[in-house]
Protein backbone atom coordinates (compact mmCIF):
# COMPACT_ATOMS: atom_id res chain seq x y z
CA UNK A 1 0.00 0.00 0.00
CA UNK A 2 3.04 2.26 0.36
CA UNK A 3 2.01 5.85 1.06
CA UNK A 4 -1.67 5.18 0.50
CA UNK A 5 -4.03 6.43 3.21
CA UNK A 6 -4.95 2.78 3.88
CA UNK A 7 -1.38 1.73 4.71
CA UNK A 8 -1.19 0.13 8.12
CA UNK A 9 -4.91 0.50 8.61
CA UNK A 10 -6.73 -1.80 11.01
CA UNK A 11 -10.41 -2.45 11.58
CA UNK A 12 -9.77 -2.01 15.29
CA UNK A 13 -12.51 0.18 16.67
CA UNK A 14 -13.90 1.16 13.28
CA UNK A 15 -17.35 -0.42 13.56
CA UNK A 16 -20.13 -1.13 16.04
CA UNK A 17 -22.59 -3.99 16.04
CA UNK A 18 -25.68 -1.84 16.46
CA UNK A 19 -28.44 -4.37 15.78
CA UNK A 20 -28.97 -8.03 16.61
CA UNK A 21 -31.87 -10.41 16.19
CA UNK A 22 -32.29 -14.14 16.74
CA UNK A 23 -35.41 -15.63 15.20
CA UNK A 24 -37.54 -17.18 17.95
CA UNK A 25 -38.69 -20.12 15.86
CA UNK A 26 -36.93 -23.46 15.89
CA UNK A 27 -39.27 -25.21 13.42
CA UNK A 28 -40.49 -23.09 10.50
CA UNK A 29 -43.05 -25.26 8.71
CA UNK A 30 -45.05 -22.38 7.25
CA UNK A 31 -42.24 -19.96 6.39
CA UNK A 32 -39.87 -20.05 3.42
CA UNK A 33 -36.14 -19.41 3.72
CA UNK A 34 -36.36 -15.98 1.98
CA UNK A 35 -39.19 -15.02 4.33
CA UNK A 36 -37.04 -15.99 7.30
CA UNK A 37 -34.25 -13.77 5.92
CA UNK A 38 -36.72 -10.89 5.70
CA UNK A 39 -37.98 -11.48 9.24
CA UNK A 40 -34.52 -11.50 10.80
CA UNK A 41 -33.54 -8.42 8.77
CA UNK A 42 -36.61 -6.63 10.13
CA UNK A 43 -35.73 -7.70 13.66
CA UNK A 44 -32.12 -6.55 13.59
CA UNK A 45 -32.99 -3.23 11.97
CA UNK A 46 -35.66 -2.62 14.61
CA UNK A 47 -33.11 -3.40 17.31
CA UNK A 48 -30.73 -0.85 15.79
CA UNK A 49 -33.48 1.72 15.28
CA UNK A 50 -32.91 1.81 11.52
CA UNK A 51 -35.02 1.33 8.41
CA UNK A 52 -34.35 -0.93 5.46
CA UNK A 53 -33.72 2.19 3.38
CA UNK A 54 -30.78 3.07 5.67
CA UNK A 55 -28.92 -0.09 4.66
CA UNK A 56 -26.21 0.44 2.06
CA UNK A 57 -24.38 -2.92 2.30
CA UNK A 58 -25.64 -6.49 2.41
CA UNK A 59 -23.85 -9.67 3.47
CA UNK A 60 -25.02 -13.26 3.16
CA UNK A 61 -23.57 -16.75 2.72
CA UNK A 62 -24.55 -20.06 1.17
CA UNK A 63 -27.83 -20.32 3.06
CA UNK A 64 -29.22 -17.48 0.93
CA UNK A 65 -31.03 -19.00 -2.04
CA UNK A 66 -30.52 -18.16 -5.68
CA UNK A 67 -27.53 -16.01 -6.52
CA UNK A 68 -26.99 -15.02 -2.89
CA UNK A 69 -26.70 -11.24 -2.52
CA UNK A 70 -28.09 -10.59 -5.99
CA UNK A 71 -31.24 -12.57 -5.25
CA UNK A 72 -31.64 -11.35 -1.68
CA UNK A 73 -30.96 -7.67 -2.40
CA UNK A 74 -33.70 -7.80 -5.04
CA UNK A 75 -36.05 -9.80 -2.79
CA UNK A 76 -35.61 -7.60 0.29
CA UNK A 77 -35.86 -4.38 -1.77
CA UNK A 78 -32.44 -3.11 -0.76
CA UNK A 79 -30.46 -0.36 -2.51
CA UNK A 80 -26.83 -1.04 -1.66
CA UNK A 81 -23.40 0.10 -2.80
CA UNK A 82 -21.47 -2.79 -1.26
CA UNK A 83 -22.04 -6.54 -0.93
CA UNK A 84 -20.18 -9.66 0.20
CA UNK A 85 -21.11 -13.33 -0.01
CA UNK A 86 -18.07 -14.87 1.68
CA UNK A 87 -19.03 -18.44 2.46
CA UNK A 88 -16.71 -20.24 4.84
CA UNK A 89 -19.50 -22.39 6.22
CA UNK A 90 -20.85 -21.69 9.69
CA UNK A 91 -18.07 -19.20 10.37
CA UNK A 92 -19.24 -16.96 7.50
CA UNK A 93 -21.22 -14.50 9.61
CA UNK A 94 -18.20 -13.86 11.82
CA UNK A 95 -16.16 -13.10 8.71
CA UNK A 96 -19.01 -10.86 7.57
CA UNK A 97 -18.71 -8.78 10.75
CA UNK A 98 -15.00 -8.28 10.07
CA UNK A 99 -15.54 -7.55 6.38
CA UNK A 100 -18.31 -5.09 7.23
CA UNK A 101 -16.00 -3.30 9.65
CA UNK A 102 -13.35 -3.07 6.91
CA UNK A 103 -15.90 -1.76 4.42
CA UNK A 104 -17.08 0.86 6.91
CA UNK A 105 -13.47 1.83 7.66
CA UNK A 106 -12.74 2.47 3.99
CA UNK A 107 -15.98 4.35 3.38
CA UNK A 108 -17.45 1.66 1.15
CA UNK A 109 -20.63 1.63 3.27
CA UNK A 110 -22.08 2.95 6.49
CA UNK A 111 -24.86 0.49 7.43
CA UNK A 112 -24.21 -3.21 6.79
CA UNK A 113 -26.96 -5.83 7.11
CA UNK A 114 -25.94 -9.48 7.60
CA UNK A 115 -28.59 -12.21 7.47
CA UNK A 116 -28.71 -15.98 7.97
CA UNK A 117 -31.80 -18.19 7.64
CA UNK A 118 -32.83 -21.72 6.83
CA UNK A 119 -35.32 -24.47 7.56
CA UNK A 120 -33.48 -27.83 7.55
CA UNK A 121 -35.75 -29.21 10.26
CA UNK A 122 -38.95 -28.50 8.34
CA UNK A 123 -37.27 -29.96 5.26
CA UNK A 124 -36.50 -33.18 7.13
CA UNK A 125 -32.72 -32.78 6.97
CA UNK A 126 -32.19 -33.97 10.51
CA UNK A 127 -30.16 -37.08 9.76
CA UNK A 128 -26.43 -37.52 9.98
CA UNK A 129 -25.93 -37.37 6.23
CA UNK A 130 -25.06 -34.41 4.05
CA UNK A 131 -27.05 -34.01 0.85
CA UNK A 132 -25.95 -36.65 -1.63
CA UNK A 133 -24.73 -34.04 -4.10
CA UNK A 134 -22.74 -32.09 -1.53
CA UNK A 135 -19.30 -32.46 -3.14
CA UNK A 136 -20.41 -32.73 -6.76
CA UNK A 137 -17.84 -30.98 -8.90
CA UNK A 138 -15.45 -30.41 -6.00
CA UNK A 139 -11.87 -31.49 -6.70
CA UNK A 140 -11.85 -33.96 -3.80
CA UNK A 141 -15.13 -35.61 -4.81
CA UNK A 142 -13.59 -38.64 -6.52
CA UNK A 143 -11.23 -39.32 -3.62
CA UNK A 144 -13.62 -38.79 -0.70
CA UNK A 145 -17.32 -39.02 -1.54
CA UNK A 146 -17.33 -42.80 -2.20
CA UNK A 147 -16.39 -43.39 1.45
CA UNK A 148 -19.49 -41.46 2.64
CA UNK A 149 -17.68 -38.94 4.85
CA UNK A 150 -20.52 -37.35 6.81
CA UNK A 151 -19.90 -34.27 8.93
CA UNK A 152 -20.54 -36.42 11.99
CA UNK A 153 -17.93 -38.97 10.91
CA UNK A 154 -15.31 -36.36 10.08
CA UNK A 155 -15.65 -34.61 13.44
CA UNK A 156 -15.68 -37.97 15.20
CA UNK A 157 -12.28 -38.87 13.70
CA UNK A 158 -10.83 -35.63 15.09
CA UNK A 159 -12.24 -36.52 18.51
CA UNK A 160 -10.81 -40.03 18.28
CA UNK A 161 -7.36 -38.71 17.44
CA UNK A 162 -7.51 -36.10 20.22
CA UNK A 163 -8.30 -38.84 22.72
CA UNK A 164 -5.37 -40.90 21.40
CA UNK A 165 -2.86 -38.07 21.48
CA UNK A 166 -3.89 -36.32 24.68
CA UNK A 167 -5.90 -38.76 26.78
CA UNK A 168 -9.12 -36.79 26.37
CA UNK A 169 -12.11 -38.75 27.68
CA UNK A 170 -15.79 -39.07 26.77
CA UNK A 171 -16.58 -37.67 30.24
CA UNK A 172 -14.64 -34.52 29.41
CA UNK A 173 -16.42 -34.14 26.06
CA UNK A 174 -19.72 -34.55 27.89
CA UNK A 175 -18.97 -31.56 30.13
CA UNK A 176 -19.29 -29.29 27.09
CA UNK A 177 -22.87 -30.48 26.61
CA UNK A 178 -23.60 -30.28 30.33
CA UNK A 179 -22.49 -26.63 30.39
CA UNK A 180 -24.63 -25.84 27.34
CA UNK A 181 -27.67 -27.41 28.99
CA UNK A 182 -27.07 -25.50 32.21
CA UNK A 183 -27.23 -22.29 30.16
CA UNK A 184 -30.15 -23.36 27.96
CA UNK A 185 -32.40 -24.00 30.95
CA UNK A 186 -32.60 -20.22 31.37
CA UNK A 187 -33.37 -19.59 27.69
CA UNK A 188 -37.10 -19.78 26.99
CA UNK A 189 -36.46 -20.04 23.26
CA UNK A 190 -33.95 -22.88 23.49
CA UNK A 191 -34.81 -26.00 21.52
CA UNK A 192 -33.58 -28.23 24.38
CA UNK A 193 -34.15 -26.77 27.85
CA UNK A 194 -33.72 -29.83 30.05
CA UNK A 195 -30.42 -30.10 31.84
CA UNK A 196 -28.36 -33.21 31.30
CA UNK A 197 -25.63 -34.85 33.35
CA UNK A 198 -22.34 -36.36 32.24
CA UNK A 199 -23.87 -39.77 32.89
CA UNK A 200 -26.84 -38.99 30.62
CA UNK A 201 -24.53 -37.90 27.79
CA UNK A 202 -22.55 -41.12 28.12
CA UNK A 203 -25.76 -43.16 28.25
CA UNK A 204 -26.96 -41.72 24.93
CA UNK A 205 -26.19 -43.98 21.97
CA UNK A 206 -22.80 -43.85 20.29
CA UNK A 207 -23.56 -42.45 16.83
CA UNK A 208 -19.98 -42.27 15.50
CA UNK A 209 -17.22 -43.50 17.79
CA UNK A 210 -16.35 -41.84 20.12
CA UNK A 211 -19.23 -39.35 19.83
CA UNK A 212 -22.54 -39.96 21.53
CA UNK A 213 -25.83 -38.56 20.33
CA UNK A 214 -25.65 -35.81 22.96
CA UNK A 215 -22.17 -34.77 21.75
CA UNK A 216 -23.90 -33.49 18.60
CA UNK A 217 -25.56 -30.17 17.86
CA UNK A 218 -29.26 -29.85 17.20
CA UNK A 219 -30.90 -29.15 13.84
CA UNK A 220 -33.17 -26.10 13.88
CA UNK A 221 -34.87 -23.64 11.58
CA UNK A 222 -34.92 -19.87 11.79
CA UNK A 223 -31.91 -17.62 11.62
CA UNK A 224 -30.45 -14.37 12.78
CA UNK A 225 -29.26 -11.00 11.60
CA UNK A 226 -26.77 -8.30 12.50
CA UNK A 227 -26.50 -4.61 11.67
CA UNK A 228 -22.98 -3.16 11.68
CA UNK A 229 -22.51 0.61 11.54
CA UNK A 230 -19.91 3.25 12.21
CA UNK A 231 -19.49 4.03 15.93
CA UNK A 232 -20.65 7.60 15.25
CA UNK A 233 -23.95 6.43 13.77
CA UNK A 234 -24.42 3.90 16.56
CA UNK A 235 -23.95 6.69 19.10
CA UNK A 236 -26.66 8.75 17.37
CA UNK A 237 -28.97 5.75 17.59
CA UNK A 238 -28.27 5.47 21.30
CA UNK A 239 -27.15 1.86 21.02
CA UNK A 240 -24.63 0.30 23.42
CA UNK A 241 -21.27 0.58 21.73
CA UNK A 242 -20.17 -2.99 20.99
CA UNK A 243 -17.06 -2.39 18.93
CA UNK A 244 -15.15 -4.76 16.65
CA UNK A 245 -11.61 -4.73 18.06
CA UNK A 246 -9.85 -7.41 16.04
CA UNK A 247 -10.48 -10.15 13.52
CA UNK A 248 -8.84 -13.03 11.69
CA UNK A 249 -9.79 -15.85 9.34
CA UNK A 250 -8.05 -18.93 8.02
CA UNK A 251 -8.54 -22.29 6.30
CA UNK A 252 -6.97 -25.64 7.12
CA UNK A 253 -7.16 -28.07 4.21
CA UNK A 254 -6.29 -31.60 3.30
CA UNK A 255 -2.86 -32.04 1.76
CA UNK A 256 -2.08 -35.43 3.22
CA UNK A 257 -0.20 -34.11 6.25
CA UNK A 258 -2.64 -35.70 8.66
CA UNK A 259 -3.12 -33.30 11.56
CA UNK A 260 -6.68 -33.74 12.81
CA UNK A 261 -6.39 -31.86 16.09
CA UNK A 262 -5.20 -28.37 15.12
CA UNK A 263 -7.87 -26.08 13.76
CA UNK A 264 -7.72 -22.91 11.69
CA UNK A 265 -8.52 -21.06 14.94
CA UNK A 266 -4.81 -21.15 15.76
CA UNK A 267 -4.19 -18.74 12.88
CA UNK A 268 -7.48 -16.80 12.91
CA UNK A 269 -7.38 -16.37 16.68
CA UNK A 270 -3.75 -15.32 16.68
CA UNK A 271 -4.46 -12.67 14.07
CA UNK A 272 -7.56 -11.42 15.90
CA UNK A 273 -5.82 -11.15 19.26
CA UNK A 274 -2.82 -9.43 17.64
CA UNK A 275 -5.03 -6.84 15.97
CA UNK A 276 -6.94 -6.31 19.20
CA UNK A 277 -3.72 -5.99 21.21
CA UNK A 278 -5.15 -8.50 23.66
CA UNK A 279 -4.66 -12.08 24.79
CA UNK A 280 -6.97 -14.85 25.94
CA UNK A 281 -6.48 -13.80 29.56
CA UNK A 282 -8.24 -10.49 28.85
CA UNK A 283 -11.46 -12.10 27.64
CA UNK A 284 -14.61 -12.15 29.79
CA UNK A 285 -16.92 -14.21 27.53
CA UNK A 286 -16.34 -16.66 24.69
CA UNK A 287 -18.68 -17.75 21.89
CA UNK A 288 -17.60 -20.91 20.06
CA UNK A 289 -19.32 -22.82 17.29
CA UNK A 290 -20.29 -25.99 19.15
CA UNK A 291 -21.15 -28.21 16.20
CA UNK A 292 -19.92 -31.09 18.35
CA UNK A 293 -18.47 -31.15 21.84
CA UNK A 294 -14.99 -31.82 20.41
CA UNK A 295 -15.24 -28.62 18.34
CA UNK A 296 -15.35 -26.52 21.51
CA UNK A 297 -12.35 -28.27 23.04
CA UNK A 298 -10.21 -27.78 19.92
CA UNK A 299 -11.16 -24.11 19.57
CA UNK A 300 -10.39 -23.38 23.23
CA UNK A 301 -6.92 -24.88 22.78
CA UNK A 302 -6.17 -23.19 19.48
CA UNK A 303 -7.39 -19.78 20.66
CA UNK A 304 -5.01 -20.11 23.61
CA UNK A 305 -7.46 -20.43 26.49
CA UNK A 306 -5.55 -23.56 27.52
CA UNK A 307 -2.54 -25.48 26.27
CA UNK A 308 -2.80 -27.83 23.27
CA UNK A 309 -4.12 -31.13 24.55
CA UNK A 310 -5.47 -29.72 27.82
CA UNK A 311 -8.92 -28.86 26.42
CA UNK A 312 -10.60 -31.91 27.89
CA UNK A 313 -9.32 -31.20 31.37
CA UNK A 314 -10.11 -27.49 30.91
CA UNK A 315 -13.82 -27.98 30.17
CA UNK A 316 -14.39 -30.58 32.91
CA UNK A 317 -16.24 -29.99 36.16
CA UNK A 318 -18.39 -27.17 34.85
CA UNK A 319 -15.59 -24.78 33.91
CA UNK A 320 -17.60 -23.32 30.99
CA UNK A 321 -20.73 -22.61 33.08
CA UNK A 322 -21.41 -18.92 33.66
CA UNK A 323 -21.27 -18.01 37.34
CA UNK A 324 -19.66 -21.32 38.22
CA UNK A 325 -16.56 -21.97 36.08
CA UNK A 326 -13.69 -19.74 35.08
CA UNK A 327 -14.64 -19.18 31.40
CA UNK A 328 -18.30 -18.70 30.43
CA UNK A 329 -18.93 -20.12 26.93
CA UNK A 330 -22.14 -20.03 24.84
CA UNK A 331 -24.48 -18.74 27.54
CA UNK A 332 -27.53 -19.03 25.27
CA UNK A 333 -27.12 -22.81 25.22
CA UNK A 334 -25.27 -22.82 21.92
CA UNK A 335 -25.90 -25.12 19.00
CA UNK A 336 -25.84 -28.08 21.37
CA UNK A 337 -29.07 -26.93 23.08
CA UNK A 338 -30.41 -23.57 21.95
CA UNK A 339 -30.29 -23.00 18.21
CA UNK A 340 -28.39 -24.06 15.09
CA UNK A 341 -30.30 -22.50 12.20
CA UNK A 342 -29.44 -23.75 8.71
CA UNK A 343 -26.63 -25.95 10.12
CA UNK A 344 -24.59 -22.76 10.56
CA UNK A 345 -23.53 -21.73 14.04
CA UNK A 346 -21.57 -18.49 13.67
CA UNK A 347 -24.47 -16.03 13.65
CA UNK A 348 -25.95 -17.02 17.02
CA UNK A 349 -22.47 -16.89 18.59
CA UNK A 350 -22.12 -13.22 17.64
CA UNK A 351 -25.65 -12.44 18.83
CA UNK A 352 -25.13 -13.89 22.32
CA UNK A 353 -21.73 -12.19 22.63
CA UNK A 354 -23.37 -8.83 21.86
CA UNK A 355 -26.08 -9.56 24.43
CA UNK A 356 -23.35 -10.26 27.00
CA UNK A 357 -21.43 -7.07 26.16
CA UNK A 358 -24.64 -5.01 26.33
CA UNK A 359 -25.58 -6.61 29.64
CA UNK A 360 -28.72 -8.00 27.97
CA UNK A 361 -28.08 -11.71 28.51
CA UNK A 362 -30.40 -13.64 30.81
CA UNK A 363 -29.59 -12.50 34.38
CA UNK A 364 -28.83 -16.08 35.40
CA UNK A 365 -26.01 -16.31 32.84
CA UNK A 366 -24.98 -12.66 32.44
CA UNK A 367 -21.24 -12.23 32.98
CA UNK A 368 -20.75 -9.36 35.46
CA UNK A 369 -19.22 -6.27 33.83
CA UNK A 370 -18.63 -8.14 30.57
CA UNK A 371 -16.30 -5.93 28.57
CA UNK A 372 -14.40 -8.17 26.14
CA UNK A 373 -15.64 -11.18 24.18
CA UNK A 374 -14.00 -13.54 21.72
CA UNK A 375 -16.16 -15.27 19.10
CA UNK A 376 -14.92 -18.08 16.87
CA UNK A 377 -16.67 -20.02 14.16
CA UNK A 378 -15.55 -23.33 12.70
CA UNK A 379 -17.15 -23.93 9.32
CA UNK A 380 -16.84 -26.95 7.08
CA UNK A 381 -15.34 -30.21 8.32
CA UNK A 382 -12.61 -31.16 10.69
CA UNK A 383 -10.35 -33.91 9.27
CA UNK A 384 -10.75 -32.80 5.63
CA UNK A 385 -11.12 -29.03 5.29
CA UNK A 386 -12.54 -26.26 7.42
CA UNK A 387 -12.39 -22.52 8.01
CA UNK A 388 -12.22 -20.54 11.22
CA UNK A 389 -13.11 -16.92 11.70
CA UNK A 390 -12.51 -14.99 14.91
CA UNK A 391 -13.62 -11.59 16.12
CA UNK A 392 -12.74 -9.84 19.35
CA UNK A 393 -15.58 -7.59 20.48
CA UNK A 394 -15.38 -4.82 23.08
CA UNK A 395 -17.93 -2.79 24.95
CA UNK A 396 -16.55 0.70 24.48
CA UNK A 397 -17.51 3.25 27.11
CA UNK B 1 -5.87 -51.56 -10.47
CA UNK B 2 -3.12 -50.12 -8.29
CA UNK B 3 -2.67 -47.37 -5.72
CA UNK B 4 -0.30 -44.57 -6.63
CA UNK B 5 0.78 -41.56 -4.60
CA UNK B 6 1.46 -38.17 -6.20
CA UNK B 7 4.98 -36.84 -5.58
CA UNK B 8 6.13 -33.36 -6.40
CA UNK B 9 9.24 -33.32 -8.57
CA UNK B 10 10.09 -29.79 -7.43
CA UNK B 11 9.73 -29.93 -3.64
CA UNK B 12 10.20 -33.68 -3.44
CA UNK B 13 7.25 -34.31 -1.15
CA UNK B 14 4.21 -36.58 -1.54
CA UNK B 15 0.68 -35.20 -1.05
CA UNK B 16 -2.94 -36.30 -1.04
CA UNK B 17 -5.50 -36.02 -2.63
CA UNK B 18 -4.20 -36.12 -6.24
CA UNK B 19 -4.67 -32.94 -8.27
CA UNK B 20 -3.17 -31.03 -11.17
CA UNK B 21 -0.37 -29.59 -9.04
CA UNK B 22 1.41 -29.92 -5.72
CA UNK B 23 -0.65 -28.25 -2.94
CA UNK B 24 2.53 -27.77 -0.90
CA UNK B 25 4.41 -25.65 -3.49
CA UNK B 26 2.00 -25.25 -6.48
CA UNK B 27 4.41 -26.94 -8.86
CA UNK B 28 2.67 -28.59 -11.83
CA UNK B 29 5.39 -31.27 -11.96
CA UNK B 30 3.72 -34.19 -10.23
CA UNK B 31 4.66 -37.84 -10.69
CA UNK B 32 2.42 -40.70 -9.61
CA UNK B 33 4.44 -43.45 -7.98
CA UNK B 34 3.13 -46.85 -7.09
CA UNK B 35 2.52 -47.18 -3.36
CA UNK B 36 3.51 -50.15 -1.24
CA UNK B 37 -0.10 -50.28 -0.05
CA UNK B 38 1.03 -50.67 3.55
CA UNK B 39 -0.26 -48.27 6.16
CA UNK B 40 -1.54 -47.72 9.68
CA UNK B 41 -4.83 -46.34 10.91
CA UNK B 42 -4.27 -42.68 11.90
CA UNK B 43 -7.85 -42.19 13.06
CA UNK B 44 -11.21 -43.81 12.47
CA UNK B 45 -14.86 -43.83 13.39
CA UNK B 46 -17.79 -46.17 12.90
CA UNK B 47 -21.01 -44.63 11.61
CA UNK B 48 -23.36 -46.60 13.88
CA UNK B 49 -26.66 -45.10 12.69
CA UNK B 50 -26.21 -45.88 9.02
CA UNK B 51 -28.52 -48.60 7.67
CA UNK B 52 -25.39 -50.75 7.58
CA UNK B 53 -22.73 -49.43 10.00
CA UNK B 54 -19.45 -48.63 8.29
CA UNK B 55 -16.01 -47.32 9.12
CA UNK B 56 -14.43 -44.08 8.01
CA UNK B 57 -10.67 -44.01 8.45
CA UNK B 58 -7.63 -41.86 7.91
CA UNK B 59 -4.78 -44.15 6.90
CA UNK B 60 -1.14 -43.06 6.89
CA UNK B 61 0.67 -44.85 4.08
CA UNK B 62 4.28 -46.02 4.37
CA UNK B 63 5.04 -43.21 1.91
CA UNK B 64 4.04 -40.70 4.60
CA UNK B 65 0.77 -39.29 3.30
CA UNK B 66 -2.52 -39.65 5.15
CA UNK B 67 -5.62 -40.31 3.10
CA UNK B 68 -9.32 -40.63 3.76
CA UNK B 69 -10.65 -44.13 3.20
CA UNK B 70 -12.37 -46.99 4.97
CA UNK B 71 -11.44 -50.30 6.58
CA UNK B 72 -13.47 -53.31 5.44
CA UNK B 73 -13.79 -57.03 6.12
CA UNK B 74 -13.02 -56.66 9.80
CA UNK B 75 -14.77 -56.49 13.16
CA UNK B 76 -15.61 -52.79 13.40
CA UNK B 77 -15.24 -52.97 17.18
CA UNK B 78 -11.62 -54.13 16.75
CA UNK B 79 -10.52 -50.96 14.93
CA UNK B 80 -7.77 -49.05 16.71
CA UNK B 81 -5.49 -46.14 15.95
CA UNK B 82 -2.14 -47.63 14.96
CA UNK B 83 -3.66 -50.78 13.49
CA UNK B 84 -1.54 -52.00 10.52
CA UNK B 85 -3.57 -52.17 7.31
CA UNK B 86 -2.96 -52.83 3.63
CA UNK B 87 -4.75 -51.67 0.54
CA UNK B 88 -7.45 -53.63 -1.24
CA UNK B 89 -9.93 -52.54 -3.90
CA UNK B 90 -13.71 -52.48 -3.79
CA UNK B 91 -16.31 -51.14 -6.16
CA UNK B 92 -17.74 -47.98 -4.59
CA UNK B 93 -20.16 -45.84 -6.59
CA UNK B 94 -19.31 -47.95 -9.63
CA UNK B 95 -15.54 -47.40 -9.50
CA UNK B 96 -12.74 -49.51 -8.04
CA UNK B 97 -11.63 -47.56 -4.97
CA UNK B 98 -8.75 -48.15 -2.57
CA UNK B 99 -9.98 -49.43 0.78
CA UNK B 100 -8.00 -51.08 3.55
CA UNK B 101 -8.03 -54.46 5.26
CA UNK B 102 -6.13 -55.56 8.35
CA UNK B 103 -2.45 -55.96 7.46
Amino acid sequence: LGDSPLAGMSIRGTATIAGIYEHPTRIARETTTPELHAQVARGALADAGLELSDVDAYFCAGDAPGLGPLTMIDYLGLRVRHMDSTDNGGSAYISHVAHAAAAIATGACSVALITLAGRPRADGMTGAYPPANFAVGAPEELFESPYRPTALGLYAMAAMRHMYEYGTTSEQLAWVKVAASQHARHNEQAFLRETVTVEEVLASPVVADPLHRLDCCIVTDGGGALVVTSPELAAELGKPDVRVRGAGESVVGFDGAGDLTTTAAAASGGAAFAEAGLGPGDIDYVGLYDSFTISVILQLEDLGFCAKGDGGRFVADGNLISGYGTLPVNTDGGALCNNHPAHRGGMTKVIEAVRQLRGEAHPAVQVPDCRLAAVNGLGGWLTTRHACSTVILERAS
Amino acid sequence: VRLTVPWCLDCGRPHWYPRSHCPLCFSPKVEHREATGEGVVYSYTVLRRAPEPYALACVTLAEGVTLLSTVVDCDLDALRIGLPVRVAFRDLDGRPMPVFVRG
